[in-house]
C-alpha cells in the first residue's frame, strides 16, 4: 500500500487541519492505488484501513461528547451548572439555616466570617438579619426555574415557527414573520413590566409567562434564516428524489442541521431570562417576598450599600457566575455540535 | 435499439414566469429554461446531454425527477405517463428514477452518518428492504461503490470529493432503480478522479443494467460514456446521434463550434487545427430569437433561419452518417482529427 506524502495541490488556500489532512492522505492513496478498474475495490478498501482504523466509528452524539470532554470551558461551566441545579433542587443539603430567619438583634448587617465554611454567617448577614448564605441557596431555585423553563418554552415555539416560516415561504413565511415582528417590537423588559403589573398574585410561572410570551421572537428570527440557507441545500432536493415526506425532511435534514445557532442564542438568552427575572424582582414587580430570589435580595441590599456592600456583592456574584455558565456551556455546545469545525 | 425505449421525453417545456410586484403579483413574461425538448433512453444506454450553462440541462433534469413541475409535454416511464404523477405513484416512479448530484461536498447531510445517508431510501420505500436487512445492504452498496463496508458509521467530512461521490452514487443505487440521471457527477472533482468515478459509473451500469442521463458540459467525458450524445442550446435540442456521429460528424454548427473548443493534449495538433470563435452571447431564454434559436450567433444564418424554426430530424445528403440535427443547412464538418 503506497503511503504517498500529502500532494499540496488538494488544498492550496489553507493550511490542513487534522481532518483535512487525512482527506487528503486518502484522496493522494486513492489516486495513486486505482491503476485499474478490477483491483479498485480491494485497493481503495484497503487504504481506507491503514489510515483511519484508529479512530472508532462513532455517533454524532458520541462524538460531540467525546469533544466536550476536552473543552476547559465546557467542564468548568457543565460543573458549575450540575451544582446550581442541585442546590436549586435540593438547598437543604448545603445549609441548614432557613433563609428567612431573621435576628435583627444579634446579627443586623453582620460581617462576612471567611473561615466559617458552610454556615450561616459565612457570607454574612443583611438588613434584616438573614443569613446571606442561606438565601443564596435558596434563591437559586427561582433563578433556574425561570431561566430554564423560560428557555425551554420560546426555543420550542421559536423553532416551530421559523421552521414553518422558513421552509414553506409566501404567505406563511409572511403572516408569521409580521407576527414576530410585532412581538418583536415590543422591549422584552417592558413588555414584562406591563404583563406582572396586570398578575395579582406573581411567583415563577407568571414570571416564566411574560418573559417567554415576548422572549421567542430572536430564536424565530435565527430559525427562519438558518432554515432558509438549509432548505436549499442539495441534500435537501436529494432527499426530496427520494421520495422523503416534508415531514421527514424538516426533522432528518434541516433541523439538525439548522438548529446550531438556535442552541447558542438559547443558552445565551438562558442567562438573559435569569437576569431579566432578577431584574423585575429588583423593581419590585416580579417576584415577591416571600419568596427568596437573588433579584429581591439585591434589591433590598441596594438601601444598605455603603455599610454593608456584601449583602449586594454575594446575590450577584451568584446571579453572574450562574449567566456566564449558561453562556459558556452555549458557546462550547455549539463548537462541539459542528462536525465541520473538527 | 428497437426496444421499448424505458424512458421517453415528448416535447418537454419549462417555463418560470417572471413576476412583478409585492403583493398583487403580475406575470410580465417567462423564462423558457426548457422548451420542447424529446428524447428517447433505451435500457442499459447512456444518453450524454451536453451545453452551456444555462442551456436548461440540469432543468431537463430536474423535471425528470418531478422536482420542479412541467409546464407542457410528456415524460413516460416504461410506457406510464408520470408527467403529472403524485402520491404513491410518484413514489414509485422514484424507486425507478434516482438521481447522483453534481456538488459531493453538499448532497450529503453533514449530519448524519454514511449508514444513514444510504440506508435512507430504505426508510422512505420500507417495502424494499424489511428492517433486519438493511445494515447488511448498506454495506454491500458501500462495497459495491469501492468504499470500506466498515466505515458506515462515519460521516461525510472524513471523506475525499471522490469518496463521497461513490456515496452518492450508493444511495442512488440503493432503491435499485432502472434509470439514473446524473447531473454533472464529476465536475466538481479532481482530473485523476473524474476518471475512476466515471468508470465505476460504467462498471455498475453493467452489473446493475442501468440506464444514465448524463449531463455534463465536458465534452471528452461525455464521449467516454455515452452512448448517444444531445446537444442542447437554450432550451432546445439542437443535435442528437451517436457518439460516433456527433464527434465525429457534426452537422449543427453550434455543435461543431463547441467541439473546436474541446482542448487537445496534442501540441502538434493544436496548432494545426482550426478553431471556431463565436461573437456574442446566449440571447436571453426570456427572449429567445425568432426560428432558429442559434441563428444570432451562426455565421451560415439566412433569411429563413430567423422566418422558420428548423425541425430536429434527419435531412437528406448528409450519407451514412446521417443523424437528426435542427438546422436547415446542416453539413458535415470534420472538428476532431482524433479517435478517441
Amino acid at each position: 500500500m503506497p503511503e504517498t506524502t500529502p500532494t499540496p495541490q488538494h488544498n492550496p488556500e489553507h493550511a490542513p487541519t487534522q481532518v483535512e489532512q487525512r482527506a487528503m492522505d486518502l484522496a493522494t492513496s486513492e489516486a495513486v492505488a486505482i491503476p485499474t478498474q478490477a483491483s479498485s475495490r480491494e485497493e481503495v478498501v484497503a487504504a481506507g484501513d491503514g489510515l483511519l482504523s484508529a479512530e472508532e466509528a462513532r455517533s454524532l452524539a458520541s462524538d460531540a461528547w467525546h469533544e466536550l470532554r476536552r473543552n476547559a470551558f465546557f467542564v468548568v461551566s457543565a460543573i458549575l451548572i450540575v451544582l446550581l441545579i442541585l442546590i436549586a433542587a435540593f438547598p437543604g443539603m448545603f445549609t441548614t439555616t432557613d433563609p428567612r430567619d431573621a435576628n435583627l438583634k444579634d446579627h443586623y448587617l453582620g460581617a462576612p466570617q471567611w473561615s466559617h465554611f458552610f454556615q450561616a454567617d459565612w457570607f454574612g448577614y443583611d438588613g434584616q438579619g438573614h443569613s446571606i448564605y442561606s438565601r443564596v441557596i435558596y434563591g437559586a431555585r427561582a433563578s433556574i426555574i425561570v431561566g430554564i423553563v423560560t428557555t425551554a418554552f420560546v426555543a420550542v415555539l421559536g423553532t416551530l415557527i421559523g421552521m414553518l416560516a422558513g421552509y414553506f415561504g409566501g404567505w406563511i413565511d409572511a403572516v408569521l414573520s409580521r407576527v414576530v415582528d410585532i412581538f418583536f417590537a415590543i422591549p422584552l423588559l417592558l413588555g414584562a413590566l406591563v404583563i406582572m403589573q396586570a398578575i395579582k398574585d406573581r411567583n415563577e410561572w407568571t414570571v416564566v409567562l411574560a418573559l417567554g410570551a415576548l422572549g421567542w421572537t430572536q430564536i424565530a428570527r435565527i430559525m427562519r434564516g438558518s432554515v432558509m440557507q438549509v432548505k436549499n441545500a442539495d441534500y435537501v432536493t436529494a432527499a426530496r428524489a427520494l421520495g422523503a415526506s416534508t415531514w421527514r425532511i424538516l426533522w432528518k435534514h434541516i433541523m439538525p442541521n439548522a438548529i446550531a445557532p438556535v442552541i447558542v442564542v438559547s443558552t445565551i438568552s438562558l442567562g438573559v431570562f435569569i437576569s431579566s427575572e432578577a431584574t423585575l424582582s429588583f423593581l419590585g414587580i416580579g417576584l415577591q417576598e416571600p419568596t427568596v430570589s437573588w433579584g429581591l435580595d439585591i434589591s433590598s441590599a441596594g438601601d444598605v450599600l455603603r455599610d454593608a456592600p456584601h449583602a449586594v456583592f454575594f446575590p450577584s456574584a451568584f446571579l453572574s457566575i450562574t449567566v456566564l455558565s449558561f453562556i459558556m456551556l452555549g458557546d462550547a455546545v455549539r463548537d462541539a455540535l459542528d462536525p465541520k469545525l473538527r | 435499439m428497437s426496444t421499448e425505449p424505458v424512458l421517453r421525453v415528448e416535447n418537454l417545456v419549462k417555463h418560470f414566469p417572471l413576476t412583478r410586484g409585492v403583493l398583487i403579483q403580475k406575470k410580465i413574461g417567462a423564462v423558457r429554461a426548457v422548451d420542447g425538448v424529446s428524447f428517447d433512453l433505451q435500457p442499459g444506454e447512456t444518453l450524454g446531454l451536453v451545453g452551456e450553462s444555462g442551456c436548461g440541462k440540469s432543468t431537463v433534469a430536474k423535471l425528470l425527477m418531478n422536482l420542479e413541475r412541467v409546464s407542457a409535454g410528456r415524460i413516460v416511464f416504461k410506457g406510464q405517463d408520470i408527467t403529472h404523477a403524485s402520491g404513491s405513484a410518484l413514489k414509485a416512479v422514484r424507486r425507478n428514477i434516482q438521481m447522483v448530484f453534481q456538488d459531493p461536498y453538499t448532497s450529503l447531510n453533514p449530519r448524519m452518518t454514511v449508514g444513514d445517508i444510504i440506508g435512507e431510501p430504505y426508510d422512505i420505500h420500507p417495502e424494499v428492504a424489511p428492517k433486519g436487512d438493511r445494515r447488511k445492504k448498506v454495506q454491500d452498496l458501500l462495497d459495491v461503490v469501492g468504499l470500506n463496508p466498515e466505515h458506515i458509521n462515519r460521516y461525510p467530512h472524513q471523506f475525499s470529493g471522490g469518496q463521497r461521490q461513490r456515496i452518492g452514487i450508493a444511495r442512488g443505487l440503493a432503491l435499485n432503480p432502472e434509470v439514473i440521471i446524473c447531473d454533472e457527477p464529476v465536475s466538481a472533482l479532481d482530473v485523476s478522479v473524474q476518471a475512476q468515478v466515471i468508470n465505476l459509473m460504467e462498471r455498475l451500469q453493467g452489473e446493475f443494467g442501468l440506464s444514465y442521463i448524463f449531463i455534463a458540459h465536458d465534452l471528452s467525458v461525455v464521449r467516454h460514456i455515452s452512448d448517444r450524445v444531445a446537444v442542447m442550446y437554450l432550451g432546445k435540442i439542437v443535435e442528437v446521434g451517436t457518439e460516433d456521429q456527433i464527434y465525429e460528424h457534426p452537422t449543427h454548427p453550434y455543435t461543431q463550434a463547441l467541439l473546436s473548443a474541446v482542448p487537445v493534449p496534442d501540441p502538434e495538433g493544436r496548432e494545426t487545427r482550426e478553431r471556431i470563435i463565436l461573437t456574442g452571447d446566449v440571447p436571453s431564454p426570456a427572449n429567445p430569437p425568432s426560428g432558429c434559436r442559434f441563428r444570432t450567433r451562426c455565421w451560415k444564418a439566412q433569411d429563413i433561419c430567423a422566418k422558420e424554426e428548423p425541425l430536429l430530424e434527419v435531412r437528406a445528403g448528409l450519407g451514412d452518417t446521417a443523424h437528426a440535427s435542427a438546422c436547415h443547412f446542416a453539413e458535415v464538418m470534420e472538428i476532431v482529427h482524433t479517435t478517441n
